[in-house]
């Protein structure tokens, strides 16, 4: 879209915020016919800084893996490769995990991303809508008979994090400030986050807890996402599934066909 | 308005007006004080919000919100609009801003004189805009809409800048004047942003509080600064809100409250946050020459009658 007449300054301004390469847009001047390029660089410096520690806010547990000059170098490629595009800089950031990915500095440390990813779902669960959970009692006035057609809405907190590393040790070792312990990276481990009043919690899933989870999310009945997660995991337990997912909050109500 | 509308009760939709709060001093709020200004129970004076940080769904946030407004008044203070760009005032984002305005009831809401977003970027800065008779109807359109959406005036803050456009046609004090005219808005005075634009620009601020018109000044801000150089190895002041305000900025003020009279003063500090009290002896400093101009002219007043 052509800006208005008088109305171009802001396409000129902006063309230079995030490109060092760019020379100080010709449309600004200090007083009195003064330079204007370190008066520009301060707008420069304002808006990548504070896009990485936009950045740095969200993903706390990566920058403390990485260190900070490793994380705010990452960063800088990020935020200038993708600006965000809303006001909401909590909502910034979605890209970066499968920045990360592709990051040829980030290549020895492959499970990062995934904590990534457990860190963006974190900060969603955390300004999540409020609901409250669903409780067991709720699952326990279901005729057994019926139990099989039981579907569970949701909670708006509710996410689920798949990684074939160890995510959610690793994710949990690097959100505090205690030291962490050596970690052995390579086993799977599938995050549930939930925030059933004000905390949010992330928790291991066992075997077939994620895609049972999700098939719950999507609107299975329990009887079909439990045989979905025995296909994927033999060794399945629906009981403790089922009970630990309502504990941790990850539903609102269900309904069993009766109500 | 049809008069087959709803009524949606009373907390539905912003009040018309703002509730005044009179001469008192306030402070940003910040999360990590939350447990020492509930410790500490009611006080005089009113907390400031980032309207931002208040736009998602649920969780903490507004747990937090409530509790401080269940006890103070609350200010609102936009950053994003991006009211002085030239492009259409982001529909969701104005909804977003009028839904706090009507959930939350702050006795003052209000945006800067900046921009910062273009084309589909959000730049996270408050950025310059050039005064001309062009930039001026386009501002004066994002107000309307505004106080359209909110149902009552916004007061727009003076910015501070490091920069001058070539294209200016107008001095600051005059395209906001010409803004308050047309648009009927209030004004929030920056006072540290006069001091930092008037070393960076090389003007008076003195000057510039002349020519303000701060007869429609209804809240003012104050705040830290930071020293730079520029491109000649001069003096650049940069507006961090890191520290506490300096003495220069301290004596404007007192200078601007003897004009004004007492309106509400907001302590602003965004980054390297100190603890709750080294905060609220900012605000108590500003309450002092408040509460002295407020009894000045109460003592005026029963002279003259």
């Amino acid at each position: 879209m052509r800006p208005e007449p008088g109305l171009s300054f802001a396409t000129s301004f902006a063309q230079a915020l995030l490109d060092p390469a760019r020379e100080t847009p010709e449309i600004v001047t200090g007083p009195n016919g003064k330079a204007a390029a370190k008066r520009y660089a301060v707008y420069r410096n304002n808006v990548t800084v504070s896009l990485i520690e936009s950045l740095a806010a969200v993903y706390p547990a990566v920058q403390r893996i990485t260190g900070a000059e490793f994380f705010r170098a990452m960063a800088r490629f990020h935020v200038r490769s993708h600006p965000p595009t809303s006001p909401l800089l909590f909502e910034y950031g979605r890209e970066f995990p499968e920045f990360i990915e592709a990051y040829e500095h980030a290549q020895t440390m492959p499970w990062l991303a995934d904590v990534a990813r457990i860190e963006r779902a974190w900060l969603d669960a955390y300004h999540a809508g409020d609901a409250a959970p669903l409780s067991p009692a709720r699952l326990s006035a279901i005729a057994p008979a019926r139990l099989a057609d039981a579907v569970f809405i949701p909670h708006p907190a509710m996410r689920i994090v798949r990684s074939p590393y160890s995510a959610v040790t690793i994710f949990a070792a690097n959100r505090g400030s205690t030291p962490a312990a050596r970690i052995d990276a390579s086993r799977p481990e599938d995050a549930l986050i939930t925030r059933p009043e004000f905390d949010v919690a992330v928790r291991h899933l066992p075997a077939g807890g994620a895609v049972f989870a999700a098939g719950l999310a999507s609107g299975q009945p329990l009887g079909e996402a439990a045989a979905t997660a025995l296909d994927a995991s033999p060794d399945f337990d629906i009981a403790s599934n089922i009970a630990g997912l309502i504990e941790a909050g990850a539903f609102t109500s269900l309904a069993a066909g009766d109500a | 308005m049809s008069t087959v509308t709803k009524s949606t009760g009373p907390a539905a939709v912003p009040l018309r007006f703002a509730t005044p709060i009179g001469g008192v001093a306030g402070t940003s709020f910040k999360p990590e004080h939350l447990p020492a200004i509930l410790a500490a129970g009611p006080r005089r004076g009113f907390f400031e919000v980032h309207a931002e940080n208040y736009m998602g769904d649920g969780g903490p946030p507004h747990r937090a919100l409530e509790a401080i407004r269940r006890d103070h008044s609350l200010s609102l203070h936009g950053v994003c609009m991006s009211i002085g760009g030239p492009r259409p005032l982001d529909k969701a984002h104005l909804a977003r801003f009028r839904g706090l305005v009507a959930r939350y009831q702050p006795a003052l809401v209000s945006e800067h004189l900046a921009w910062s977003t273009h084309e589909t970027s959000f730049f996270n800065d408050l950025l310059p805009l050039p005064y001309t008779e062009a930039t001026l109807a386009c501002v004066c359109d994002h107000i309307d809409q505004v106080q359209e959406a909110i149902r009552r005036p916004l007061l727009l803050e003076n910015p501070s800048t490091y920069v001058a456009f070539r294209e200016s046609s107008m001095r600051e004090t005059e395209f906001i004047r010409a803004i308050a005219e047309r648009t009927g808005c209030g004004l929030l005075l920056d006072v540290n942003n006069v001091f930092v634009s008037a070393a960076n620009h090389g003007f008076s601020a003195l000057d510039y509080l002349a020519d303000f018109p701060l007869s429609r000044v209804q809240e003012i801000h104050l705040a830290g600064h930071a020293e730079q150089a520029d491109d000649e190895g001069d003096l650049l002041l940069i507006d961090s809100h890191d520290g506490p305000v300096a003495d220069a900025v301290w004596k404007l003020y007192e200078i601007v409250i003897q004009r004004r009279g007492a309106v509400p003063t907001l302590i602003e500090w965004d980054s390297r946050i100190p603890d709750w009290p080294v905060l609220q002896a900012e605000a108590a400093a500003a309450q002092v020459i408040l509460d002295r101009h407020r009894s000045a002219a109460m003592a005026g007043e029963r002279h003259a009658a």
